[in-house]
């Protein structure tokens, strides 16, 4: 478990929190890790690390299907994680919980249950121009196999999504809306209950990419009345491929299986098979046991801290280091407003290819994302090729972000003109 | 591994000052492709001239290590006949699997680029050019043996 975990004025000890995560003891180029690419993937704690181990050491053993002790115990904890997951985003019952890789695999698992199973020729699925490609691409393989056509809501003021024509976006054509709870390039926050509402005045369900919405905030899925929430466990402590699905039990309920195979069946006849009820409908072949098991102590280090106090600290590192972007004479994307958007913070500095500084930054330590980051037509909106992108977590401080600026006089030493 | 290893002094002057960086009007040859990773983008011109790239200039955008090397390739090529240019691309493709020694007669320049094999994200940088001249040569190829 984390140590009680000291609160400075609203937030929390970044400093104490990095303590916990053994690859903060690496020093890459002989420089202090400066890690601003959380929204990538996260660092894990010691505790997670742990309880990967224990899991492996302890009580190794396949779900469900055997008789012993150890099996048992394996199960039984597979299925307080769903439970502890559950409870985490406000869904009303474990069995809303569906298990997998994270949100790829989520949206891939709704597209085709509920998209391909309810979509016909002339129905639309709109979705955002902030949209990471896995919350473009799926859909795009729904509306091939089901006639039915993509729209997107534009980009407004500030990086903010354009709602003014809202009531024509939303139609009786339209069936589903995939919209992200957070942009991961410019941190956008996109109004998910008045969405929500939208979508099932007209009878469509809402499904929200919480790939970077659930990592670094306190999420209620029952407020926020959405049908479906993806859950990517790497990103917020836990292990890689764990996290998952929530989705309304009555909607779970009307879906085809996705992926076929062992343990998701009641009967198998040589012609046909029936299926288990949500969520295991849903969990073909061995899960991913110990990443799961992993996610509990993720969760519980997050609640350690608290999501309110995460939110706090990130907001002010995302302040600062607008602040000192701009100063240094970078263009920073989206709200410059803390308060309206996340802490995935995407710039461009003086025409300098975001691969090349990112190899320079990398050379001090500094670990930032290049490229497009999985939104290219964000990218084409913004009008740029790429940005490179600093985000940020617990473990971050405002002496990263002081590193980060320093590690841009050098790029220009190498690339100025 | 020191920085200036990678980004070599010769390399950051052709990013800074492109050679041939322009339109072809007429050009017989013109191929374009980009990086699907990061989004570099790069279209290689070519006149042709008794089997040989009579001129030869690129368009483009992208980090240093792809515009540089677009650059050194039209310099490298220029004059070529089209197995020459065939045969340097495919040694450079050699130089960057760390299988290829570059002589200095035919690289040129390009014997800068050697120090991006130790940063194997970046190869794809610097073989986005040859990738493109290589497709555009493939398409020359063909044309001939429909004329014939």
């Amino acid at each position: 478990m984390a140590k009680v975990v000291e609160h400075r004025s609203g937030a929390l000890d970044a400093e104490r929190i990095r303590k916990d995560f053994p690859i903060f003891e690496r020093t890459p180029h002989g420089k202090r890790l400066v890690y601003l690419d959380s929204a990538n993937t996260s660092q894990k704690p010691r505790q997670v690390i742990d309880a990967v181990t224990d899991f492996y050491e302890r009580h190794n053993a396949n779900l469900y299907r055997a008789v012993y002790e150890l099996a048992e115990e394996a199960t039984a904890k597979f299925e307080q994680a769903r439970a502890r997951l559950a409870a985490f985003i406000g869904a009303p019952d474990p069995s809303c919980i569906v298990f997998n890789r994270g949100t790829t695999e989520a949206i891939n698992l709704v597209a085709h249950g509920y998209g391909r199973k309810f979509l016909r020729e002339g129905d639309q699925i709109l979705l955002s121009e902030l949209e990471h490609h896995s919350n473009i691409v799926p859909w795009q393989f729904c509306a091939e196999a089901t006639g039915a056509t993509l729209e997107f809501i534009p980009l407004g003021e500030e990086g903010s999504l354009d709602l003014s024509n809202l009531d024509r976006l939303i139609t009786k054509r339209t069936k589903i809306v995939a919209i992200t709870g957070q942009s991961n390039v410019i941190g956008t926050l996109p109004p998910l209950r008045r969405l929500a509402d939208s979508a099932h005045s007209v009878g469509a369900v809402i499904v929200v990419d919480g790939a970077q919405l659930v990592p670094h905030n306190r999420v209620d899925v029952t407020q926020l009345d959405v049908d479906f929430l993806t859950i990517s466990g790497h990103k917020m402590l836990g292990p890689t491929a764990s996290g998952g699905l929530y989705g309304k039990r009555e909607v779970l309920d009307r879906m085809d299986p996705f992926l076929g195979g062992g343990e998701m069946i009641m009967e198998v006849h040589r012609d046909h098979s029936t299926f288990k009820d949500p969520p295991h409908k849903f969990e073909a072949g061995t899960m991913n046991i110990a990443q799961e098991i992993g996610l509990v102590a993720a969760i519980d280090y997050l609640e350690e801290i608290g999501m309110d106090a995460v939110r706090d600290h990130e907001k002010e590192l995302t302040r600062y280091a607008i602040e000192r972007l701009t100063d240094a004479g970078a263009r920073v994307f989206g709200s410059h407003d803390p308060e309206t958007r996340g802490g995935a913070v995407s710039f461009w500095y003086r025409d300098i290819h975001p691969h090349d500084l990112a190899q320079v930054l990398d050379q001090e330590g500094v670990c930032v994302r290049p490229g497009h980051h999985c939104a290219q037509i964000l990218m084409r909106v913004l009008g740029v090729p790429a940005t490179t992108r600093a985000s940020f977590y617990v473990y971050n401080t405002h002496e990263d972000v002081d590193a980060l600026i320093e590690a841009l006089g050098k790029v220009e030493a190498f690339f100025g003109a | 591994m020191a920085l200036e290893e990678l980004y070599k002094e010769v390399i950051l002057d052709h990013y800074k000052s492109p050679r041939n960086k322009r339109a072809l009007p007429g050009a017989e040859l013109s191929c374009k492709k980009n990086n699907p990773l990061c989004g570099d983008e790069i279209t290689i011109h070519a006149h042709l001239s008794d089997g040989r790239l009579a001129g030869i200039a690129f368009e483009g955008q992208g980090c240093s290590i792809s515009q540089a090397s677009a650059s050194m390739l039209t310099e490298a090529v220029a004059g070529k006949s089209l197995q020459e240019a065939e045969g340097l691309a495919d040694r450079f493709r050699g130089m960057m699997e760390g299988k290829v020694e570059p002589e200095e007669e035919s690289f040129g320049d390009l014997v800068a680029l050697r120090g991006v094999v130790k940063y194997p994200v970046r190869i794809k940088c610097a073989v986005l050019a040859w990738d493109v001249l290589q497709e555009a040569l493939a398409g020359a190829g063909r044309a001939a043996e429909a004329s014939h």
